[in-house]
C-alpha cells in the first residue's frame, strides 16, 4: 500500500476529461441563456411576473445556493469553534465549495435584478441605507461574505503564485499571503459571523409579505429555521461533495470523518423538524390539517424529508455505510432546497390569478451556472492543494504543475 | 340647417335687391355662427359689409374637378349669392364668371393692380410641375407662373381642397404631371390649406370671413390647416364612436351590423388618422351627406398619406387610443405554467436525483483504498 | 477542550443575553402612525360611474402611453395596473344579481408601507405629506417591494432593458404646483376626492353615519366601515363601498402593518450592531486560540 499524504495536495491531471466535457457543453448553454436574458430583457427571457417577481433564480440559485454554500460555515464551526480537528481535511474543499456557491449566487443576482449596474449603490450610498430591510442586510452580508470566502480559500493558491515566475500573480502572492496568514483567524471568525447574520435574514425576508405567505410557512421563527436548516445543508453538502470527489478522482474515502459529520448534523435535523412542528401547533395552524390540501401535503413532504435522514443517521452502523450516508445527504439537500423553494415560491400566494413556473431560459441558466461551478471546482482541486488523501505519485506529479 | 334635418334655409335666403340692414346683420350672424365666430365678431362683419368694405377675392383654378366650387355653391350659410354679392368681392372666378377669354384675363390684371397686397387669393386644384409645368396652362401661361405671379401680391393665400393643399388626386402614383399643392410651390409663404375632397365649404367661409372682419387668419397647424376645423380626427367626433368603444364593428358590407349603423373601422375607416370636421359640420347642410353617414368608411380625403394612397379597406392605427366600453376584471390572470419548461425541469431534476440515487447504491459499506488516519484531537 | 467549550458557551450566552436585551428595546416604537400633514384620496364606489376619465387623465398627468396590448391596438384597455398604467378601473359583478361595482385601483399610500420597509436603498419612501414616492436613481430592480405589497401595487417594466418600478405617486409633481392629482381633477361625480387624511376619514365616517345601509364592511354582513382606517396599519387612500370589500379584491389585513415584524427583528437584533460585534469578539477570540493550538500541533494549513 502506498503511503497517503495527510496534507492537501493538487490532484494533477487534465481538467477536461470525458466526464467534464458534458459540463462544458452545459456551461456553454447556460452562458447563452444568460446572454439571452440581457438581450431579451427579463420579460422576454423569464416567466417572472408582477405576482411572482421572485422565481427560480432567487429561490434556487440565491437562497438555496447560498445555503448549500454553508459547508464552509458548518465545518468551520466544528473545527475552529468546537476544536474538532478530525474534520480538518474537510475545511478547504468545503470553503472552496462555499466560495463557488456564493459566487454563483452573486452572478444569479446580477442576472435577476433589473438594473444590475446600480447594485453597487446599495453598498456605497450610506445615507440611503434602509436598516429596516432584511434584504439590505442580506445584500451587504453576501457581498462581504463572497470576498471573505475567497480570502479563506486563497492560502490554497497564493503560495503557488508566490513561488511561481515573476508577474502579477507573484506580486499578489508576495503582497497578500503574509497578511492573510496573520489575519486568518479573524477572517475565519468573520466567516462565521456573516452567514449567521444573513442566512437567518433570508428567512426574515418573506415575513414582510404578511399573509401572502401560507400559514404553515409563515412564522416569526423563520429566521431561526432558516439558520438551522442551512447548517444541516452545509454538513450534507460536505458529505455529498466529499463522497463524489472521492469516487470521481479515485481518492480514498474519508468515511470516518463523514460519519462524524453525519453525527454532527443529526441534532440540527431534529431541531429543524421539532421547532417547526411545535411552532405550527402553538400558533394554531394545525387547523389546516382538518382540510388537507396541496399545501398540507407539501408540509408533510418537507417534514418527511427532514425526519428521514435523521432516522437514517441514527446509529453508528448506519453512518458507517457510505451509500446510506450519501443518500441521507441527498435527502437533506432536497429538504433544504424544497423548504426554501416553498417559502419563496410555492407557499407564496399573491392571488389566484397569478401563476409562475420558470422558463426554459431560467432553467438553462441555472444548470449552466452549476456546471461552471463544478468545472471551476475540478480546476481548483487538480491545480491547487485542496483535497487531502492524494497518492504521493499524484502529489509529486502535481507539484511539478505550476 | 339643423342637425335633426329641419332647415331655416328659406327664412335665411335674403332677397338681395330688397335687403335691409337688419337682414344683413342676420345673415352675417348666421354665417359667423356656422363657422364658429363669436356673435360680436359676426356683428362687426355685418357692419363692415354694410359699409361696403368688401375684401377682393381672386379665385384661381388649376388641376381640379371644380368639386370644391360646386361644394361651395351648395352651401347656404351664407348662400353663395350672398357671399359673392354682399360679403366679398369676387373679382376673378373662372366658373362663376360670365366673362371669358381676354375679358377675364383683363379683370384679373386689373384686380391685382387695384387691390395689390390686399386681395385674398383662393387656389383650387393642383399645380403640375413636371417639364416646367406645361401640363396646365391658362391663357398661355403655366399654372406655376400664374400662381407665383398672383400669390406674389396677395394679402392672404388660401388653398381650397386637397388638390391645392397637397396635390390631391392628380398627385396619385405615378403622378405623371408632377402635381403638387400650392404650399409646395409657394415655399416660404403662409398658405392656409383647407384640404378635403371636396373641402367642407364652411371651413373656407370661416377663414375668409375672419380675414374680412379682423384682417387675421385663424390659428393654423403645421400643415397650414385651420385648427378650428382640422384640430381633431374624425374618430374623435364621429357619430359612430360609441359603437367603436363598445366593439360593435361592421365586418362585411350588408351584414347585420352594417344595417344597424355600427362602426366601420374594420372595413378600413381612415377616421382615426384623418383630421377633418365632416362629422360635425355637414356638407350642404345634409347631416349624412358624407361617407360614414351613408355607411362607407372614411377614406381620409384630407390626408396626403391616406387619400389615393392607402387602399380603401386597409385599417389604420389609432392615434390616441382611449378606454373601451369594457372593464378590467378584478383578478386578471397573469403568468402561466409552460409545458416545455415543466418538461425540462422535470428532466433535470429527475436526472440528478436518479443518478445520485443509483450512484449511491455502488458506494457500499466498506471504504475503498487505503484508509486515512484520522487526525487526533489536540 | 472543556475550557474551550465553557468559554464558547459563556460567550454565546452573553451574546444571546445582549441580543434579547436589545430586541426588547428595539421592538418598542416599531408601530408607525400617519404624519400630521398626511394627504390621500377617498374613493366612493356608490358615486363612481366607471367612465374611466381618471384612467386617461392619469396617463396624461404621468406621461404614460396608452396600453393597447390587449386590444390589437384599438383601445387603451389595460387588464390591471402595469408598467405603463398607474390607475385602472376594475369591474365587479355580483354573481346571479344585477349588483355591480366599479373599483379604482391605485397605490394606497399606506401609513406604514411594506414596500418602504422592503426597499434596500430607500428608493421607495414616504416623503412629503406621507406620499410614497419612488426615486429611480437608487433602484436596482430587485423587486422586493412587489413581494411585500399586500395590494400588489408596484409594477415592473418587464419589457424594458433598464426596467423601473411604476406606481401611483399621488401626482405629487402636480401637488407641488398647486394642482390636484390627475384622477381627482377630472372625476365628473367626485367619486374620488383629495384632501388630508383626517378630513377624508371624517367625511367618510359621516357618509356612513348618514346612510348606513348604503355602505358595507369587509365581509358580507359586517358593519359598514371605511377601508383603510386601520387595515394594514392604515392607508392614506380610503375606500367606501356598497359591496363588501372582500368582493372588490381588497385583502384581509391585520390592524398592524406587515412591515412591523421584520423591522423589529432587524432593528432588535442588529440595534447599533451591538450583538454582531459582541458575537464577533467571542468568535474571534475562540478561533484565534483554537487555530493557534492546531497549528502548533499539526503543521498543515
Amino acid at each position: 500500500m502506498s503511503a497517503v499524504l495527510d496534507r492537501p495536495a493538487p490532484l494533477g491531471g487534465p481538467v477536461l476529461t470525458k466526464g467534464t466535457r458534458a459540463l462544458v457543453v452545459l456551461a456553454a448553454i447556460g452562458v447563452a441563456a444568460m446572454i439571452y436574458r440581457f438581450a431579451a430583457g427579463l420579460g422576454g427571457s423569464t416567466a417572472l411576473n408582477d405576482g411572482y417577481p421572485w422565481g427560480l433564480w432567487i429561490a434556487l440559485d440565491v437562497v438555496t445556493g447560498t445555503a448549500l454554500g454553508c459547508g464552509g460555515y458548518a465545518v468551520a464551526l466544528l473545527v475552529y469553534v468546537l476544536n474538532k480537528g478530525e474534520f480538518h481535511p474537510a475545511v478547504r474543499p468545503a470553503l472552496l465549495t462555499s466560495a463557488l456557491g456564493y459566487s454563483m449566487a452573486a452572478v444569479s443576482i446580477i442576472l435577476d435584478v433589473g438594473r444590475p449596474w446600480l447594485l453597487h449603490r446599495v453598498a456605497i450610498y450610506v445615507n440611503h441605507w434602509n436598516t429596516s430591510s432584511a434584504l439590505f442586510e442580506v445584500a451587504l452580508c453576501v457581498m462581504t461574505y463572497v470576498a471573505v470566502l475567497w480570502v479563506e480559500v486563497s492560502p490554497s493558491f497564493l503560495p503557488a503564485w508566490k513561488s511561481g515566475p515573476p508577474g502579477l500573480r507573484k506580486t499578489l502572492g508576495d503582497t497578500f499571503l503574509p497578511v492573510i496568514e496573520k489575519a486568518l483567524p479573524f477572517v475565519i471568525a468573520l466567516g462565521l459571523l456573516l452567514p449567521t447574520m444573513h442566512q437567518s435574514s433570508l428567512g426574515t425576508l418573506m415575513l414582510l409579505s404578511g399573509k401572502k405567505l401560507h400559514g404553515l410557512w409563515s412564522t416569526p421563527l423563520l429566521p431561526l429555521l432558516f439558520l438551522i436548516s442551512c447548517l444541516a445543508m452545509g454538513y450534507a453538502v460536505v458529505v455529498f461533495e466529499s463522497t463524489l470527489s472521492s469516487v470521481a478522482f479515485r481518492r480514498p474515502r474519508e468515511g470516518k470523518m463523514l460519519a462524524g459529520l453525519g453525527r454532527a448534523v443529526a441534532p440540527f435535523l431534529w431541531a429543524w423538524a421539532g421547532i417547526r412542528l411545535v411552532d405550527v401547533a402553538i400558533r394554531g395552524k394545525l387547523a389546516f390539517f382538518a382540510k388537507p390540501d396541496g399545501y398540507v401535503l407539501l408540509f408533510l413532504v418537507e417534514m418527511a424529508l427532514v425526519v428521514a435522514p435523521a432516522v437514517m443517521l441514527a446509529s453508528p452502523a448506519k453512518r458507517a455505510n457510505a451509500g446510506n450516508l450519501f443518500r441521507a445527504a441527498m435527502l437533506m439537500i432536497l429538504a433544504g432546497a424544497l423548504y426554501r423553494i416553498d417559502t419563496f415560491i410555492v407557499a407564496f400566494r399573491p392571488g389566484a390569478q397569478y401563476a409562475y413556473f420558470p422558463s426554459v431560459a431560467e432553467i438553462l441558466a441555472t444548470v449552466g451556472l452549476v456546471a461552471i461551478e463544478i468545472l471551476v471546482y475540478v480546476f481548483f482541486v487538480k491545480r491547487f492543494p485542496i483535497l487531502t488523501g492524494a497518492e504521493p505519485a499524484h502529489a509529486a506529479a502535481a507539484s511539478q504543475v505550476r | 340647417m339643423y342637425l335633426d334635418g329641419t332647415s331655416d334655409a328659406e327664412s335665411l335666403h335674403v332677397d338681395v335687391e330688397g335687403s335691409n340692414r337688419r337682414d344683413f346683420v342676420k345673415v352675417a350672424l348666421m354665417a359667423g355662427a356656422a363657422v364658429g365666430l363669436p356673435a360680436a365678431l359676426s356683428a362687426r362683419l355685418a357692419e363692415a359689409a354694410v359699409k361696403g368694405v368688401k375684401p377682393s377675392v381672386i379665385w384661381l383654378h388649376f388641376q381640379e374637378c371644380t368639386g370644391c366650387t360646386e361644394s361651395l355653391l351648395r352651401s347656404s350659410h351664407p348662400d353663395v349669392a350672398e357671399l359673392i354679392l354682399d360679403l366679398i368681392s369676387l373679382d376673378y372666378h373662372e366658373t362663376l364668371f360670365a366673362a371669358a377669354g381676354h375679358q377675364a384675363e383683363a379683370a384679373l390684371k386689373k384686380t391685382m393692380k387695384d387691390h395689390e397686397g390686399k386681395y385674398v387669393l383662393v387656389v383650387e386644384g393642383a399645380i403640375p410641375t413636371k417639364e416646367n409645368g406645361i401640363y396646365c396652362q391658362v391663357g398661355g401661361r403655366t399654372a406655376v407662373d400664374i400662381l407665383n405671379d398672383v400669390a406674389g401680391k396677395a394679402g392672404a393665400i388660401i388653398a381650397i381642397g386637397s388638390c391645392a393643399s397637397w396635390g390631391g388626386i392628380p398627385s396619385a402614383d405615378p403622378n405623371p404631371t408632377g402635381a403638387t399643392g400650392a404650399p409646395m410651390v409657394l415655399k416660404g409663404k403662409t398658405v392656409v390649406t383647407i384640404p378635403g375632397c371636396p373641402a367642407n365649404p364652411y371651413n373656407l367661409l370661416g377663414t375668409v370671413l375672419q380675414f374680412a372682419t379682423l384682417g387675421t387668419l385663424p390659428a393654423l397647424d403645421e400643415k397650414g390647416r385651420p385648427k378650428f376645423a382640422y384640430g381633431r380626427t374624425i374618430h374623435e367626433h364621429c357619430p359612430r364612436r360609441a359603437h367603436f368603444d363598445a366593439g360593435r364593428f361592421v365586418q362585411k358590407f350588408g351584414d347585420e351590423g352594417h344595417r344597424q349603423g355600427w362602426c366601420l373601422y374594420k372595413t378600413g375607416c381612415k377616421g382615426p388618422a384623418t383630421h377633418a370636421n365632416c362629422s360635425v359640420l355637414p356638407f350642404a347642410e345634409v347631416p349624412d351627406a358624407w361617407p360614414i353617414g351613408i355607411g362607407h368608411p372614411c377614406f381620409g380625403c384630407t390626408e396626403q398619406t391616406l387619400a389615393f394612397r392607402k387602399p380603401l379597406h386597409d385599417t389604420v392605427d389609432i392615434e390616441r387610443p382611449t378606454p373601451p366600453d369594457t372593464y378590467a376584471p378584478l383578478h386578471a390572470p397573469m403568468g402561466k405554467v409552460a409545458p416545455v419548461a415543466t418538461g425540462v425541469a422535470g428532466l433535470v431534476a429527475g436526472a440528478l436525483l436518479g443518478a445520485g440515487w443509483a450512484a449511491s447504491k455502488k458506494f457500499g459499506t466498506a471504504e475503498e483504498g487505503p484508509s486515512k488516519e484520522p487526525r487526533k484531537e489536540a | 477542550m472543556t475550557l474551550d467549550r465553557r468559554s464558547l458557551l459563556t460567550g454565546a450566552a452573553a451574546t444571546a443575553a445582549a441580543a434579547v436585551a436589545v430586541t426588547a428595546g428595539g421592538a418598542e416604537g416599531a408601530v408607525k402612525t400617519a404624519p400630521p400633514d398626511a394627504v390621500g384620496l377617498l374613493y366612493d364606489t356608490t358615486l363612481c360611474i366607471g367612465c374611466k376619465t381618471c384612467v386617461v387623465a392619469c396617463r396624461e398627468a404621468n406621461d404614460k402611453k396608452p396600453d393597447t396590448s390587449n386590444s390589437n391596438g384599438l383601445w387603451d384597455a389595460p387588464l390591471d395596473l402595469n408598467g405603463q398604467t398607474k390607475n385602472v378601473i376594475k369591474l365587479y359583478k355580483e354573481p346571479g344579481s344585477p349588483v355591480r361595482s366599479y373599483f379604482k385601483a391605485q397605490c394606497m399610500h399606506c401609513v406604514d408601507p411594506a414596500c418602504v420597509g422592503a426597499c434596500m436603498i430607500g428608493a421607495l419612501q414616504k416623503r412629503e405629506k406621507g406620499i410614497v414616492t419612488y426615486k429611480k436613481e437608487y433602484c436596482s430592480g430587485c423587486r422586493y417591494c412587489q413581494v411585500a405589497c399586500p395590494f400588489e401595487i408596484p409594477k415592473f417594466e418587464w419589457a424594458s432593458r433598464a426596467p423601473l418600478m411604476v406606481k401611483c405617486e399621488l401626482c405629487n409633481h402636480r401637488l407641488a404646483e398647486g394642482k390636484l392629482p390627475g384622477c381627482v381633477e377630472v372625476c365628473p361625480r367626485k367619486a374620488v376626492i383629495y384632501g388630508t387624511r383626517d378630513a377624508l376619514l371624517a367625511d367618510a365616517k359621516k357618509r356612513i353615519a348618514d346612510h348606513p345601509d348604503r355602505y358595507r364592511g369587509y365581509k358580507d354582513g359586517d358593519a359598514p366601515r371605511v377601508f383603510g382606517e386601520t387595515d394594514g396599519g392604515g392607508t392614506q387612500c380610503l375606500v367606501l363601498s356598497h359591496v363588501p370589500y372582500e368582493n372588490l379584491g381588497l385583502p384581509a389585513l391585520e390592524d398592524t402593518s406587515q412591515a412591523v415584524l421584520p423591522r423589529s427583528i432587524q432593528h432588535g437584533v442588529y440595534q447599533g450592531m451591538i450583538a454582531p460585534i459582541a458575537l464577533y469578539a467571542v468568535l474571534g477570540a475562540v478561533v484565534f486560540r483554537n487555530k493557534r493550538e492546531q497549528d502548533k500541533a499539526g503543521g498543515a494549513e
